[in-house]
């Protein structure tokens, strides 16, 4: 542990520290290995190792069907299923230009807005526990379970939903689910006060976010941020709204924007995009329209030739896939995936540098990156 | 002769075991209150209610493979653990809890001793115990240890200036540093200290979460920031020490503030003859009664706060609490000249 | 006859670990031989009745200082070089020379005090208050208020320069 491995070069001085994090770590969500240089106890520089958990995913698709590769995309960010199962679908629909009914398209958007509320309250409970506040990360589970539950009922899953067609959905709603999400709607919003008053007003939560990982918005774009650490910098960008699909033109709802674009900020944006969340679903289960839920849809699947790139907004950022079709074989010839936890990891050694090793746990923590996106 | 040596003897031997006793029920009840917290149970398994946890954490700890690093400082790393516990154990020497009672005809106080420098010898006592923190990261003989063990320790001293300041103007009112003596004098003055020094206590409480490392203050031992800290490199039955320590810590914490801001063995409101019949409690009890609230405070800061990074935890220590404890010393002898 | 047991053990024991601190071949076990060391001081200090001084000895001395050169011997890792372990030597040589010149000097000064004792200090000094602590506190802060005050500003002195000293220009 005491010598510098060789790949780091000459830049290691001996006064300095090279300590390892992970990539088994309690706190690195997942394999994620930063090999950290400090200079006493401030962050010099920071390596992110990453691969630890790549499973050849964008390889394999290219040896499945269009619609077995559904469930390969369940596990790229495998807390929030239903957003790269939505990104998938609509990105090969867009491919070959099918007509999505507004049912399924309603369907979709409740179903993302829950699982945005799903991935979100992991990562509260997450970053909540980083830093100390143990109890945050059992309350926000016990409401994910809910939401879980929900999705069980639905699609007969809790974390691989495998829920999307190629031109809509597999299923329709069970009987009294949409009563069900509404419960589920007015007890989050009660809840939301909950955490908001351990954390929000908290003022060791403050002393711990405000000010670490301050990022402005020109250098979160250039960096490729986006999602809510972008939005925390006051860069207003969603897909949602710049590039609507499903039925989000059909929704009213605003984007939270930070200010500072410190973790105090990401962490606010995240908290109201909760609030924005219920309200389209209570938009949404208002307004469904009857009909079907699967477009007209070839039997066999066989995209024309051709490459289309479509990105949705997942919670963690834009959730982008990059799809070239030959035309002639039942796989796609290239599956490449956009993964914001990919790209928002990149902003992770900028962030962390000047910063006390305590910080990176949090900045980590307020990037919200999944491995299993990273890697693929 | 058997004043002298078999009554204290036995004291020690009842009081060793059930602080021990209670250390390792500590383990239990902050979990089963954490758990409680969290909208859990908590064990449930082992014995009712998972009242036999302890027993079981016990004998995994006991049973379990000793590892001693290859290049660590064998004696240094053996010491530690010991450093650690010894000073939490030893400073019961002097707690008083509760007057006198008559047992075979004997008078017995419900203390082991009473020595005319009490409480500076409790304070002189916790401040060895800061040894077991620094030998055990240096002799781990690696540096993730190390770097937890030398902040710990440095929380550990900043802390502790700001609760001896504390303990200042609780002996300012009391005039006496005799551990007996100071609960004698606010029977005497008939009111518990928490109410007439209200930022004492709440400094000495805060200072008491950094002492014994809890959180907020729990970062030397965050296991999500530095894998485990200075503890990393133990296993075992020395690994279970440096945490029964620190619970033993806590319950010393517990012990003192009660003696000296509740009223140690005094029943509540001790000058109002009104509630005289509260005196059916034997003294002991209330001094149990009231330790078994400042742990369960304890705990529930635990459940509740995040924690603090290191600088903000020693500016909280040196430019907030040192400040304010000194600013209530100054007051409280003011007041306390003035008066006289 | 107990006091006289107790005193010759603590002796030995203070003797016994002020040489392992100097003979000590790593300096963190000296540092820790020192504690000890200390630790059996206050013991003395307890014999004599000076209870205050034997909690003030532990709490500041071994609970503070000590703590300090712990410290500092941790974070500069001193490793003495083989050689130095190497017996005789010109370093013995002169080290026994002081020695001895201690030790004529400490014989001279009990030969001398036999021959003409002082008068004892005036240990019966009547002090409107009583106890070990009030006492030494009524003292201090009367007696010996100017040599408390120049310790004092020492302390502090010390404390700013520590802090001149480490700040990083910025």
């Amino acid at each position: 542990m005491s010598s510098p491995t060789p790949q780091y070069g000459p830049m290691f001085d001996t006064d300095e520290l090279v300590i390892n994090m992970g990539p088994q770590h309690p706190s690195t969500h997942g394999v994620l290995r930063v090999v950290l240089r400090l200079d006493g106890e401030k962050v010099v520089d920071a390596d992110v190792v990453i691969g630890y958990l790549h499973r050849g995913v964008e390889k394999l698709s290219e040896s499945r069907s269009w619609t077995q590769i559904v469930l390969l995309t369940d596990r790229l960010d495998y807390v929030s299923a239903a957003t790269s199962n939505v990104g998938y679908c609509e990105t090969v629909e867009k491919l070959m230009a099918i007509e999505v009914p507004r049912r399924a398209k309603y369907l979709r958007v409740i179903l993302s807005e829950l699982q945005r509320i799903a991935s979100h309250l992991l990562w509260l409970g997450t970053h909540a526990m980083d830093t100390g506040a143990m109890t945050v990360f059992l309350y926000a589970f016990r409401e994910r379970e809910l939401i879980l539950d929900l999705f069980e009922e639905y699609c007969g899953a809790r974390l691989t939903y495998n829920s999307m067609r190629i031109g809509g959905l597999p299923q329709d709603l069970p009987p009294s689910w949409d009563r069900k999400v509404l419960e589920f709607c007015r007890i989050m919003e009660g809840k939301l006060e909950e955490y908001e008053t351990l954390l929000t007003g908290n003022r060791i939560w403050l002393a711990r976010t405000k000010g670490v990982g301050v990022i402005d918005g020109a250098e979160a774009l250039a960096l490729g941020l986006s999602g809510p650490p972008l939005r925390g910098s006051g860069v207003r960008r969603d897909v949602r709204k710049d590039e609507p699909y499903a039925a989000y033109d059909e929704m009213e709802f605003d984007v939270p924007l930070g200010v500072a674009g410190d973790t105090f900020d990401r962490y606010v944006v995240r908290m109201q995009e909760f609030r924005q969340s219920i309200r389209i679903i209570r938009q949404a289960m208002q307004g469904i329209p009857e009909g079907p839920i699967l477009g007209k849809v070839p039997r066999l699947i066989k995209p024309p030739a051709g490459e289309v790139y479509h990105a949705i907004e997942s919670p963690k950022g834009e959730l982008g896939f990059f799809i070239v079709s030959d035309g002639k074989s039942t796989s796609p010839y290239r599956f490449r995936v956009r993964p914001p936890s990919f790209c928002n990891l990149q902003a992770l050694p900028r962030l962390v540098k000047g910063h006390l090793i305590a910080d990176v746990v949090a900045l980590i923590g307020s990037l919200d990156v999944v491995l299993g996106e990273v890697d693929r | 002769m058997v004043e002298l040596v078999l009554i204290p003897l036995l004291k020690i031997i009842v009081v060793l075991n059930a602080t021990l006793l209670g250390v390792t029920y500590m383990v239990l009840l902050e979990r089963k209150v954490i758990a409680w917290a969290q909208s859990r149970l908590g064990p449930m398994r082992v014995g009712p209610y998972g009242v036999l946890q302890p027993v079981a954490d016990a004998m995994k700890l006991m049973l379990k493979e000793d590892i001693t690093p290859a290049r660590a400082d064998k004696w240094v790393f053996t010491l530690a653990p010991i450093l650690s516990m010894v000073p939490a154990l030893v400073v019961y020497a002097v707690i008083p809890f509760g007057d006198e009672v008559h047992l075979f005809g004997r008078r017995i106080s419900l203390y082991i001793t009473d020595i005319n420098v009490g409480l500076l010898y409790v304070v002189s006592v916790t401040s060895v115990g800061v040894y077991g923190i620094i030998l055990a990261g240096y002799s781990s003989n690696s540096k993730w240890p190390l770097l937890a063990s030398l902040r710990a320790s440095a929380q550990l001293i900043s802390y502790e200036i700001a609760i001896t300041l504390t303990l200042v103007s609780v002996v300012l009112m009391s005039g006496t540093l005799s551990m007996v003596g100071i609960v004698t004098s606010q029977a005497s003055q008939g009111v518990w200290y928490a109410f007439i020094q209200p930022m004492a206590f709440v400094i000495f409480f805060i200072g008491g979460l950094a002492e014994t490392n809890r959180a907020p203050f729990d970062l030397p031992e965050a296991e999500q920031e530095l894998t485990g800290g200075f503890h990393t490199e133990y296993s075992g039955m020395r690994f279970a020490l440096f945490f029964l320590a620190e619970y033993a810590n806590m319950i010393v914490v517990s012990s003192v503030a009660t003696t000296l801001f509740l009223g140690g063995w005094l029943r509540p409101f001790p000058n109002v003859e009104f509630l005289s019949f509260l005196g059916i409690v034997p003294g002991w009890c209330w001094f149990l009664l009231k330790s078994f609230i400042f742990l369960y405070l304890f705990i529930w800061v635990r459940a509740t706060l995040p924690r603090y990074r290191y600088d903000q935890l020693m500016r909280l220590g040196w430019k907030v609490l040192i400040p304010l404890a000194i600013a209530n010393l100054i007051l409280t002898a003011i007041v306390k000249v003035a008066l006289a | 006859m107990a006091e006289a047991i107790a005193f010759y053990v603590l002796a030995a024991c203070i003797l016994g670990f002020a040489v392992l601190v100097v003979t000590a071949k790593n300096p963190v076990h000296s540092v820790v031989f020192l504690v000890l060391d200390f630790l059996c001081v206050a013991a003395l200090y307890v014999t004599l009745g000076a209870e205050f001084v034997a909690a003030i000895q532990v709490l500041v001395y071994a609970g503070g200082i000590v703590v300090l050169y712990l410290f500092v011997v941790m974070l500069v890792n001193v490793k003495r070089p083989p050689e130095a372990f190497r017996a005789g030597g010109r370093h013995a040589t002169l080290g026994l020379a002081l020695a001895g010149a201690v030790l004529v000097e400490a014989a001279a000064i009990a030969v001398w005090s036999r021959l003409s004792p002082a008068a004892p200090a005036s240990a019966a000094q009547t002090l409107p208050v009583s106890g070990n602590t009030e006492q030494v506190g009524w003292l201090l802060y009367t007696s010996y208020l100017v040599p408390f005050e120049v310790a004092s500003m020492l302390l502090l002195v010390a404390m700013v320069g520590a802090i001149v000293l480490a700040r990083k220009e910025s």
